[in-house]
């Protein structure tokens, strides 16, 4: 059975599609001496560079030459905004939920700036030159985030509070000098090392992009076919392959595959991997079998599981049909077929199937 | 080989371990970077440019490495270039690289590849659920084990090649001081009681996972003249390099022993004029992830005629000792830091026609071949290196 899918434009389908995953970073010495400083000192951090520079946020290595960067010396808790940007509704992964500026700040005693939101009330409110300090969280973790924000300084007086102090220091120094001792340390002096946490040596920074996926119109094809209980392939126009699922076009050739082909829901195991892995998300006992079946009259096989029978009994050219989900349980994928099972028919010889082995 | 003479004249590793949580990823890289530089003498503001590589980005979610390591790497002021090829990103990373020498257009660059799988979960990264499309069900294994199969019964090789190779892997990575496992106790027995994890791989047929970053500085002729004449560190000349790719699903596709592979090979010896890559060939560095592969990509790369490549497993020619060894290093199997682990197979066999394998030095290593491949078994990229200049 043959039609022509090209003839009528159908809707594509769309689907959204999170990727979404907590990364948990080492922060190496530096960073983790910047961020411990946050959390146990309510210090911002710089690191000195060869040629006399103090770069903030501190910095493994000097941008400009190359080479690892010297010290860490604390810089001012104000400083300069040089440039910004009024956010006139902020998103939901904004440091503040009210209309605020993402300002770059030159702090007393930095060569650069670093990037930071401004709670100024209004964009009036904002301009270049003007002075802000930091406004530190009360509850700190060991964050850029431990500074909420950066607020304009009151007055003068207030403007050239927090100027720098102090020499340079280790990333080993910071680490034991804050209210929490280093956990390596043998310095357990302040007796509290049982609830104090240690440096920062780990920060999670969770990633999360959200999609609107288009599925294209030849899955779109595929898929609603599936919820009408058929498996639709479609042939390529030069070499006559059929390809399940359909790609819309031919790797091989590189041409639009456009004639669809409907395709029985009977096959032949070509191989297969039983799994014992209990792997992310995996809703099957193991262990299982999934296999590639070449369904009859497919030159491509489909990767799909093998059920309704022991992992064991599993084999090369064994016969198997597609179970469909219940009608209430249908889903717009491959998961419209809930598995194989073997069809009980004698096994297909081996030359009706090995180019696909 | 066409273009200008290039030479490897420096390479870095770090110790691959499953985790350096001691390092940033920066400071990952600057380690293999820095060891690279001293081999070759060379300091940051020698180098021309740089090139980097890393796996597919959710394995450590770092989408904009080329921003991000511009520091860690002196990149300041420089041409700077991210190669993306899924595993076998190392490789083509250091063809990239190879090809600014090549072409002229640079004389000097650091070429890097990393991955600090600790900071993430590769498998998770693999299996990611695409609205609409087939489930993948069962991670990397569960892609690949299914070939493997395909390649026992098409080759009638017996069972136990897989765990031979594992074993052979790690008894070298027992000579190599930068392997991640170094399994003092492996043994035939250990590797076939390990758990059946993908059927039929073995848990101790798989490669681990590993933090690590590889670096070479790859240099214009006068420059592997002047390492050459110094002597201590002499140069690995490049012979060939070549680069295949194919799409992971199309009608007639043969995955067991792919074509972008086969032609990635010819390619390789036309331009290095060898008709017999066994005999000719004193040494490779193959991309291994699972040790059936040794098998596999054996009569991929033509070191054995089609169906026989597990023959050269059971007669130990891939052992170090045998004719033609086959990853000295341990191999992938020995240590994955998936974005570097193409790389490493390249200067791995670098080091080895520079002499400087150590205790895993093949005898009189001439002429060597790196070989990584990535994806469904869809990008393949090769070299070969040279204890003399190409003819
Ligand atoms: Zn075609």
């Amino acid at each position: 059975m043959s039609t022509s899918a090209g003839e009528t434009r159908v809707p594509v389908m769309e689907a959204p599609n999170v990727l979404e995953f907590p990364f948990s970073r080492s922060t190496g010495p530096v960073i983790g001496a910047f961020m411990t400083a946050l959390r146990d000192e309510a210090k911002i951090l710089g690191a000195t560079t060869a040629t006399g520079k103090v770069i903030v946020p501190p910095l493994e290595y000097d941008p400009e030459t190359g080479e690892a960067t010297t010290g860490l010396v604390d810089v001012g808790s104000s400083g300069v905004v040089t440039t910004w940007a009024w956010v006139r509704e902020p998103g939901p992964k904004h440091p503040l939920a009210k209309p605020f500026a993402w300002a770059l700040i030159k702090l007393d005693g930095a060569d650069t700036a670093l990037v930071h939101a401004v709670d100024a009330g209004s964009p009036d409110a904002m301009s270049t030159g003007m002075r802000v300090t930091a406004h530190f969280k009360p509850e700190r973790e060991g964050h850029i985030r431990d500074i909420e924000c950066f607020v304009p300084s009151s007055g003068s007086a207030g403007g050239e509070s927090g100027t720098p102090s102090g020499g340079v220091r280790t990333p080993e120094e910071v680490f034991s000098s804050g209210t929490a001792p280093n956990e390596g340390s043998a310095d357990a002096s302040t007796g509290q090392a049982d609830e104090a946490p240690g440096p920062v040596r780990k920060i999670s920074t969770p990633i999360e992009l959200v999609y609107r996926f288009t599925a294209g119109r030849a899955t779109s094809r595929f898929v609603r076919g599936l919820l009408d209980f058929k498996i639709l392939g479609q042939r390529c126009p030069s070499c006559t392959k059929v390809y399940v699922p359909p790609r819309g076009s031919c790797a091989k050739c590189g041409v639009a595959t456009e004639e669809e082909v409907e395709l029985p829901t009977t096959g032949t195991v070509t191989t297969f991997c039983v799994v014992n892995v209990p792997f992310y998300g995996q809703k099957i006992k193991i262990p299982y079998v999934t296999a590639t079946i070449l369904l009859d009259g497919a030159d491509i096989g489909l990767f799909h599981l093998i059920q309704e029978c022991e992992a064991d009994e599993v084999h090369m050219g064994m016969r198997v049909e597609a179970v469909w989900q219940e009608p209430e349980n249908m889903v717009p994928g491959l998961e419209a077929i809930q598995h194989f099972r073997p069809t009980g028919e004698p096994d297909a010889d081996y030359d009706t199937y090995k180019e696909h082995v | 080989m066409s273009g200008q003479r290039c030479a490897v004249v420096g390479i870095g590793q770090t110790k691959y371990a499953s985790v350096r949580d001691d390092v940033s990823i920066a400071g990952l890289l600057r380690e293999a970077a820095v060891r690279a530089l001293e081999d070759a003498e060379m300091v940051w503001s020698d180098i021309d440019a740089v090139v980097i590589g890393k796996a597919p980005d959710m394995f450590e979610g770092v989408v904009m490495p080329e921003a991000y390591l511009a520091d860690a790497l002196g990149a300041a002021g420089k041409p700077m270039i991210r190669v993306h090829t899924a595993g076998s990103v190392g490789g083509s990373t250091a063809l990239v690289a190879a090809s600014l020498v090549q072409g002229g257009i640079h004389d000097k660059v650091l070429t890097v590849a990393f991955e600090k799988q600790s900071e993430s979960d590769a498998m998770w990264a693999l299996s990611r659920p695409i609205p609409f499309a087939p489930p993948t069900l069962a991670g990397a294994g569960g892609y690949f084990a299914p070939h493997i199969r395909s390649y026992i019964r098409r080759s009638g090789a017996p069972a136990d090649i897989g765990i031979k190779v594992a074993v052979k892997d790690r008894l070298n990575a027992l000579k190599n001081p930068y392997a991640h496992l170094h399994m003092e106790d492996i043994s035939f027995s250990k590797v076939e009681e390990s758990m059946m994890l993908w059927d039929p791989i073995r848990y101790l047929e798989t490669c681990p996972s590993s933090d690590g970053a590889c670096a070479m500085v790859l240099a214009a002729e006068p420059i592997g003249d002047a390492a050459a004449s110094r002597g201590a560190r002499p140069p690995a000349w490049l012979h060939a390099t070549a680069m295949r790719s194919e799409p992971t699903m199309f009608a007639a596709r043969d995955a067991v022993n792919p074509r972008a592979g086969q032609d990635c090979a010819a390619d390789l010896y036309r331009q290095a004029g060898i008709t017999n890559p066994r005999s000719e060939i004193d040494m490779a560095e193959i991309y291994v992830p699972f040790s059936w592969y040794e098998a596999m990509w054996m009569e991929n790369l033509g070191f054995a005629p089609l169906g026989e490549g597990w023959k050269m497993v059971e007669e130990g020619a891939t052992a170090l000792d045998g004719d033609m060894p086959i990853n000295c290093s341990g191999g992938v199997l020995s240590s994955n830091p998936i974005g570097a682990s193409g790389m490493i197979r390249f200067a791995e066999s670098a080091l080895q026609v520079r002499g400087m394998a150590g205790e895993h030095q093949v005898p009189d290593c001439r002429l060597a071949m790196g070989h990584a491949y990535g994806g469904g078994s869809q990008y393949f990229a090769m070299w070969l290196v040279g204890a003399a200049k190409p003819g």
